[in-house]
């Protein structure tokens, strides 16, 4: 049980702001989820055909320095941005040689992310404090989805923390309960996915990803979610060039969408979106259940 | 000392002021469960979706929220008239006992939930479950209202001006509802009815309390069939 | 239809007997399987989970001994007062003894009942709770303390009723029936229970099974600020559950901001649910118990959040092991209409004994088998709504026994507490316990008799 919030920027001289114009939003969602926060930004593009890599490491003074010379030596050039126990390391190495390299040097490292152009950052702790310790206020991008969390069944940890990911640049978050997550689980490890948590939603986010790697529509695969899914859901999701939101059919968990020429602005109460410039003149709405809303970017 | 943020003199018949930037829910309720001391109009500045605005109130005093409004606006409403010169989040005007609450745009869902009396005005639309459980209010919608609307009606009426989504009056008891336009599906129970000069009677009412100008006769009347009144696990293993 | 369960008699058995009952598909699951057949409906009925489960009975307490001193039983003092909803209240619920009287409907218990509840709770100094079909005039004037619950039905909700409670409990389910809504048919919705209600006398209420205006932790956490709202912060708001995921549960409740959390296990009962509900639905209060106290210490919550565990507390023993396990207070809802009369063979009329035996009977049951509270025929005017058989039940005569009852208990909980070297009652701990068997260890959380060993935790 949850916030979530979701801002896309249909307006370039916004785009510096994104994380500015988030951070209230999110704060916002606090008493909805005091455990843990996160958010998934979707941001500069790698250079050439490199990837950013979205790190985190729980062990306190964790000498980055040093990773950064081993990464170097082992991957090829590399850079590397650090805030707080979180880094994003660019670089051409592909994701296999990149996993199998920290998990044979640096296991206590995990991976929060894969993609060109997806920021990934979650952690326990209040929105607030998330959000200063990871400075989201600084960020800017083109869109991005954020969570806080009140966990249900699964412990409070960062990887049962939302936003999750599968494969690359695409990302889910989740409002709601799901009433079969173990038989959905299983039933993805059968097709070779790795869990990373114990979070249900992990389980939606790799099987919408599953599905979309089958070459079917985000539509599609989420009609497929209804009928396998049990539970009350909604969904935040967010590609390269999309954000994309969609309400269970019994639709018991609130969503609500202030749209202008500037901004789509997407939360679970509407006083996430008080604030946002232009909001008394917005487009405010509430998803219809079981219609996928989505917003590209230009 | 609440709220004569105005500076104008409390007692007169003046509207008091309440900024939410500045001032706090627990005062405005608190203030609003007092004595009021004569007066009657009170004005909630900056609502921006705050919740729980003027729940419990128990006397003939006006409120206007300027702006839009979060979970259980107007929430065990009694004797009150409540406007939301906005949107209502979920649960507006829940349980409410008598009294009036308009919501000027749209409203979230389980609007009027449970009310009892009184009279729940949605000039926008309503979303999922308005009306769930309903046990005697009335409820206007002047435009559609979402799935599973009227859901385990028990009595009371609600008049929807547009459509009406999947499941309309699952589980009816002995509510009605009147609808102008669409209705996508009926709930367990639920059926059309013809239309009584008593209906006609009270949709003339209903649309005059909500001051709407729609023709009576263009509406049905959507009622319970009484399958369900007696414990029969034969229909639908659902009881 | 008849639910007779029939011994053979001596005619019906062959000549030189030797008869071997299937454990499996023995005479209940035969009666079970023959009555589906029969009626296509599945069975109703009263009451709380009968099967032998674990329970306190298999906990015992280690009393004094060399290492630890007794307190004389008549000089020195054993304090039972337990203070609840201290988190957020301005004026906390404060009882003279950890027994409460549990959430029972008026509708599934007459007028009369509620009456003589409200008396005893009242002469004893603890509080009653009403149940589903909201608040009698009769149990708010006879009841000083009066918890009122708020449920997925609201039937008879009224904030009039709110503003005069002492504590609101919002329930999201019930030990016998987790995930089951209320359930009243047709012949105990009575012209004043329909009238209470809004429903048409005679009809079989059906039941929600969620709030109308909220889901999930999330959205509890803005509906309890609702209420506090409307009561001005200043009583304490419970949370109940039926036990299922209480580890869970627990958390989300605190989180959600309840004051006092009510974790009622599957052996709680009900005036009428489907007999899979009772059964094979939630855990044992037991196992229940442990875990709710664990999620609090987990939280470092214990101090601040109270806990009332109900579901099978019939003994001064039981709710001795109750509170030595972390629970603050427990509710009783079956042992208190047993008290009444409920099951007994007879009832009382102006003083003198009335046999209910052939009433029983009429039931197709007998005294100590009954569990027929669904069809409003109570043989001693507890859980009916007939105007001759409410009148069975007097209330001075129930109050008394109440009162009689929970005041036995009581006593035996200060007597377990002094034997167990303790000056309160909430000063009991687990470690004053033993288990007598390895389910009831795990379950619990409480060593072996004997041993150190804790199934899963040592």
């Amino acid at each position: 049980m949850c916030g979530i919030v979701g801002l896309l920027l249909k307006e370039k001289a916004l785009r510096p702001r994104l994380g500015e114009l988030m951070v209230p939003m999110l704060v916002g969602m606090t008493e909805r989820g005091p455990d843990s926060s996160g958010m998934a930004v979707f941001t500069d593009t790698a250079a050439g055909d490199g990837r950013k890599f979205n790190l985190y490491c729980t062990q306190s003074q964790f000498d980055w320095e040093r990773f950064e010379a081993a990464a170097l030596e082992s991957l090829g050039p590399t850079r590397l941005e650090i805030r707080s126990n979180h880094c994003i390391l660019s670089t051409a190495a592909g994701p296999q040689a990149v996993r199998e390299w920290l998990r044979k040097t640096y296991p206590a490292v995990r991976v929060l992310s894969v993609g060109r152009s997806i920021d990934l950052y979650k952690d326990v702790g209040l929105p607030a404090e998330v959000a200063d310790r990871y400075r989201f206020a600084d960020i800017g991008g083109t869109h991005l989805v954020g969570h806080t969390r009140m966990a249900t069944e699964s412990a409070v940890t960062i990887e049962n923390a939302h936003p999750y990911t599968a494969g690359e640049d695409w990302c889910l978050v989740h409002n709601g309960s799901l009433a079969n997550p173990g038989s959905i689980r299983r039933k993805l490890e059968k097709l070779g996915e790795r869990f990373e948590s114990d979070c249900d939603t992990e389980g939606a986010c790799r099987y919408v990803h599953w599905r979309l790697g089958r070459g079917e529509s985000l539509e599609t695969a989420l009609q497929h979610a209804f009928a396998d899914f049990d539970g009350f859901f909604t969904f935040l999701m967010g590609t390269r060039d999309k954000l994309a939101l969609v309400r269970d059919p019994f639709a018991c968990k609130p969503a609500v969408v202030a749209e202008t020429g500037e901004y789509v602005a997407i939360a679970t109460e509407f006083r996430s979106l008080a604030h946002l410039p232009g909001v008394k003149h917005a487009t405010v709405f509430e998803p219809k259940p079981a219609e996928v809303y989505s917003w590209s970017v230009q | 000392m609440v709220g004569a943020v105005n500076g104008q003199g409390m007692g007169e018949d003046t509207p008091v002021s309440f900024d939410l930037k500045r001032q706090s829910v627990r005062e405005l309720n608190q203030f609003l469960h007092g004595t009021l001391q004569g007066v009657k109009e009170v004005r909630v500045e900056n609502p921006d979706g705050a919740h729980n605005l003027a729940v419990g109130l128990n006397g003939p005093i006006r409120v206007q929220i300027a702006g839009h409004a979060g979970y259980y606006a107007a929430g065990m409403n009694k004797d009150a008239t409540i406007v939301v010169h906005g949107n209502a989040g979920p649960g507006v005007a829940e349980n409410m006992m008598s009294g009036r609450v308009e919501v000027a745009g749209f409203a979230s869902g389980g609007a009027g939930a449970s009310a009892r009396g009184g009279v729940l005005i949605i000039r926008g639309d309503a979303g999922l479950r308005c009306g769930i459980s309903l046990k005697g209010a009335d409820i206007v919608v002047g435009g559609s209202v979402g799935s599973f609307s009227a859901f385990m009606a028990q009595a009371g009426r609600m008049l929807i001006c547009n459509d009406a989504g999947d499941g309309l009056g699952d589980s009816l008891y002995e509510a009605v509802i009147y609808v102008r336009g669409k209705i996508r599906s009926f709930g367990a129970d639920a059926q059309i009815e013809p239309m009584t000069a008593a209906d006609y009677e009270a949709v003339r009412e209903l649309l005059d309390v909500g001051g709407l100008s729609h023709s009576y006769r263009d509406f049905k009347r959507v009622a319970s069939a009484k399958t369900l009144y007696h414990w029969n696990a034969d229909a639908n293993q659902s009881y | 239809m008849s639910t007779t369960d029939s011994e053979p008699t001596a005619g019906m058995l062959p000549p030189d007997p030797y008869l071997e009952e299937s454990a499996l598909f023995n005479r209940q699951i035969i009666r079970y399987v023959q009555r589906a057949a029969a009626t296509g409906l599945y069975e109703i009925r009263g009451l709380g989970a009968k099967r032998n489960l674990p329970h306190f009975d298999d906990l015992v307490f280690l009393g004094a001994s060399l290492s630890r001193y007794p307190l004389e039983g008549y000089r020195e003092k054993c304090s039972a007062e337990t203070i609840l909803g201290t988190r957020h209240a301005r004026r906390p619920v404060r009882l003279a003894m950890p027994i409460t009287i549990a959430g029972m409907s008026f509708g599934a218990l007459s007028a009369n009942v509620k009456e003589a509840l409200g008396r005893a709770a009242t002469e004893l100094g603890t509080s009653t709770t009403t149940g589903d079909g909201g608040m009698t005039p009769e149990e708010r004037e006879s009841s000083k303390t009066l918890v009122y619950q708020c449920l997925p039905s609201r039937y008879g909700f009224d904030p009039d009723d709110v503003r005069k409670a002492d504590a609101i409990e919002v329930v999201i389910g019930q030990g016998a029936k987790p995930g089951g809504g209320g359930m009243l048919l047709g012949q105990k919705v009575s012209p004043r229970v329909a009238a209470m209600r809004t429903l048409p006398a005679g009809v079989d209420q059906r039941s929600a099974s969620r709030h109308p205006d909220w889901t999930g932790p999330d959205d509890l956490a803005i509906k309890i600020k609702e209420l506090r709202e409307i009561t001005d912060w200043q009583i304490p708001i419970y949370v109940k559950v039926g036990a299922t995921r209480v580890f869970h549960d627990v958390k989300l409740a605190v989180h959600a901001g309840a004051d006092v959390i009510v974790v009622d296990g599957m052996q709680g009962g009900t005036a009428a649910t489907q007999w899979a509900f009772i059964e094979h639905i939630g855990i044992p209060t037991l196992a229940a118990v442990r875990q709710a106290v664990d999620a609090l210490e987990d939280m470092n919550k214990k101090e601040e959040v109270q806990l009332i565990v109900s579901g099978g507390i019939r003994t001064g023993a039981d709710v001795a092991k109750a509170l030595a396990l972390g629970a603050d207070a427990v509710s009783i809802g079956q042992g208190v209409l047993l008290a009444l009369g409920c099951n007994g063979e007879s009832f009382v009329q102006e003083g003198r004994h009335v046999s209910a035996t052939a009433d029983y009977h009429k039931l197709g049951t007998a005294p100590g088998y009954c569990h027929h509270c669904q069809t409003g025929r109570c043989p001693v005017g507890v859980t009916t709504q007939d105007p001759v058989l409410e009148q069975r039940l007097e209330p001075a005569v129930g109050a008394v026994r109440v009162r009689n009852y929970l005041k036995t208990l009581n006593m035996e909980l200060t007597m377990i507490a002094r034997a167990c070297g303790k000056q309160d009652v909430h000063h009991l701990e687990r470690e004053d316990l033993a288990a007598l068997t390895i389910e009831a260890a795990a379950m619990a959380g409480i060593p072996l008799a004997g041993t150190s060993w804790i199934p899963g935790r040592s």
